[in-house]
């Protein structure tokens, strides 16, 4: 793929706040198209990578492209063609839902803005709504408004921070759902999130703690390059057993998880050395694949290791 | 990114829209002219009486007590002391237990009699001189009257229109008299320094402080329609509060207007404008909404005591005076009053429009150059 192919592409991206380097060299390619999951532990850095992307903060380190253009210097040109979700709900909550979409469209100088409001309200189902004022909306539809509001300037990027933060399940596969829709016809997400089922929707992911990038690929990969060997322990007296567990040499994590528990470490011969005694429990044993979040909890802890 | 008026109105459409939602900020802007009108104007400003006088009546003639029957009459004097010494009366003045003293001279009504125009001795506490005034010129005109009324037969020919006798009239306390009509056209400028910071001053840091900020940088917008866009509501919002008070001043104080309205109109412009730049620069200062109304009171401060609306600008010492004449209230206090008191012109007005403009200048200088178009 030839690097202009890229929707995003930069490298050496570094940020400091004072001496504390916030997000430390990092280099990331979304494809056109593509939803693109960026997690990590909260203070990671994730907010304020995208808030360089789109020219809210200037970075102190890194070059590249953002839609064709330099995301050092064209953030002006940038800003008009991304749409761009806080992580908290930024509109305006005196203003109506269709006065808030009115005047996001001014501000974009969009040529047909009385239609556009229109389809906005119509795709968000609340066109008889749309006098509501949004700071009487509920989490789950402050969340669809904001998205909308993105979407109407017709960005060709969209950087959504957190967007799913504090709402309900139903609301948030509808709101995958729709995510999926757009990137179908051509749109590219880059999205951060803390949620697991959400990282497993998306194309590809990052995986970034302390400011670093710790894993990238698909989901796939991820689990892969994460090298985590798990075993899933079913049973009787897990808490015991956990608390026996915990600690051993190349046991690295134990996760109860309700009427099973989940044992991992990177060093499977190690592992498997020290829970070998346990085995011949009462409890059944087996080796699963590592999930995600076991991964990610992996890498932090290694993450926390070498960084902090 | 180029400054773009369809994005400016964009704005300004968004900031009229907000305005007519936060009801309390809006009735504030309509609320403090009014109270400081009533509390100012009206407290501080009707015409007294009723003011306790005390009378030290040396010669005890028909005159003196017709005179002291008729000032008992009036609705001004209310005849409280009989002083039977003139340091009584100089006691009770400083003790503020009268207003004004009335001394009828030993040898009044002799001298009265000659035709030779006595002295009567009116002393008046004017630390309040607003409540002086009035009362001053009921005396003579009162005195006038009354003594006629008793100059009848062989006397007649001592009738005249001017008073037979002097009124010497003492000030104590306040040699520098503040008349009402200073106080009213000076409020339209305090008013307007006091809401138009207040209220421009929350704007940027209400954007920041609900998030919304975050939202705006990240859209096109320039900072200059960012900034002006936020202006011009409060042009508006600050020509309906001249209007009140023009209003009040005609109609309730009664206050000359000798000069050009239209052109006063016109001029206060420029005096709202600069405010409202002092408004937003402190905003783009301030981290959140408190700081920027302790900045506004830090403003508002200096404004109100050393721009000459509370005490007259010529008795403060210099470094007040200098610290005065860099504030747009003072040059504004003096325009307003220029124009509606004396019949000012442009031309008169000139030598206070360019230091306000000159502070418009770089306060709107500093704000844009602060208005920061990232959120490092």
């Amino acid at each position: 793929m030839n690097t202009s192919d890229y929707v995003i592409d930069v490298r050496g991206v570094t940020k400091k706040f004072g001496t504390r380097t916030v997000v430390n060299d990092i280099a990331m390619q979304v494809r056109p198209g593509e939803i693109y999951g960026f997690l990590g532990p909260n203070g990671s850095g994730k907010t304020t990578f995208l808030r360089m992307l789109c020219g809210l903060l200037t970075p102190d380190g890194g070059e590249g492209q953002c839609l064709g253009l330099d995301f050092r210097r064209e953030s002006a040109e940038i800003k008009k063609r991304v749409g761009y979700m806080t992580q908290k709900f930024s509109f305006y909550e005196d203003l109506s839902i269709e006065e808030n979409l009115d005047f996001i469209a001014r501000l974009y100088l969009m040529p047909q803005r009385k239609t556009a409001v229109e389809k906005s309200l119509e795709r968000l189902g609340m066109v008889e709504r749309r006098k509501q004022l949004a700071g009487t909306l509920s989490g789950g539809w402050k969340q669809r408004l904001a998205l909308a509001a993105c979407l109407i300037h017709e960005p060709q990027l969209l950087l959504l921070d957190e967007p799913t933060a504090g709402v309900d399940p139903k609301a948030r596969r509808d709101f995958w759902d729709e995510i999926h829709k757009l990137a179908a016809s051509g749109l590219t997400f880059l999205i951060t999130t803390h949620y697991m089922d959400e990282a497993s929707r998306c194309n590809r992911l990052a995986y970034i703690a302390y400011g670093n990038l710790l894993a990238r690929g698909t989901v796939n990969e991820v689990v892969k390059a994460g090298g985590l060997t798990t075993w899933e322990i079913s049973g009787e007296n897990l808490a015991a057993l956990a608390e026996k567990i915990r600690g051993l040499p190349g046991v690295e994590q134990v996760v109860a998880f309700g009427t099973a528990l989940h044992v991992s470490g990177r060093d499977a011969e190690k592992l498997r050395a020290s829970v070998a005694p346990f085995m011949s429990g009462a409890q059944r044993w087996e080796k699963i694949e590592s999930g995600l979040e076991d991964v990610f909890i992996s890498l932090m802890e290694t993450a926390k290791d070498n960084f902090s | 990114m180029n400054f773009n008026f369809q994005r400016l109105f964009a704005i300004v459409l968004k900031e009229f829209i907000q305005m007519r939602r936060d009801r309390l900020t809006f009735g504030m802007m309509i609320g403090i002219p009014m109270i400081q009108l009533i509390l100012f104007g009206y407290a501080i400003n009707s015409n007294p009486k009723h003011l306790p006088t005390a009378v030290y009546a040396a010669d005890n003639s028909v005159f003196s007590r017709t005179l002291i029957w008729g000032l008992r009459n009036s609705s001004y004097f209310d005849i409280t002391r009989e002083a039977h010494s003139v340091a009584e009366i100089n006691t009770w003045l400083a003790e503020g237990k009268v207003q004004f003293a009335i001394t009828v001279p030993v040898d009044f009504s002799r001298k009265l009699l000659r035709g030779e125009k006595p002295d009567l001795l009116l002393e008046a506490d004017a630390t309040d001189p607003s409540a002086v005034g009035f009362a001053q010129a009921a005396v003579s005109q009162l005195a006038t009257t009354v003594i006629n009324r008793d100059l009848t037969g062989p006397l007649a020919k001592l009738q005249s229109s001017a008073p037979p006798f002097n009124i010497i009239s003492h000030q104590h306390y306040n040699p520098e008299s503040i008349s009402q009509y200073n106080i009213v056209p000076g409020l339209m400028g305090v008013m307007l320094t006091m809401t138009m910071i207040m209220i421009t001053g929350l704007a940027i840091t209400r954007e920041r402080e609900r998030g919304t900020m975050e939202n705006l940088l990240s859209t096109p917008v320039h900072p200059g329609e960012v900034i002006v866009g936020k202006i011009i509501p409060y042009i508006m919002v600050g020509y309906v509060q001249v209007i009140l008070v023009l209003l009040a001043a005609k109609f309730l104080f009664n206050v000359p207007m000798l000069g050009s309205v239209p052109l006063l109109f016109l001029l206060v412009l420029l005096f709202i404008v600069a405010n409202l730049a002092v408004g937003i620069t402190f905003s783009t200062v301030a981290k959140n909404q408190l700081q920027a109304v302790q900045m506004a009171f830090f403003f508002f401060l200096p404004s109100l005591l050393l721009s000459g609306y509370m005490f007259p600008f010529r008795g403060m010492p210099g470094w007040a005076q200098h610290i005065g004449e860099c504030l747009p209230l003072t040059h504004f206090l003096r325009v307003v009053r220029g124009i509606l008191l004396k019949g000012n012109g442009l031309a008169e007005t000139l030598p206070d429009l360019w230091p306000i403009a000159l502070f418009l200048t770089v306060v709107l200088a500093i704000g844009i150059k602060r208005y920061r178009q990232t959120l490092d």
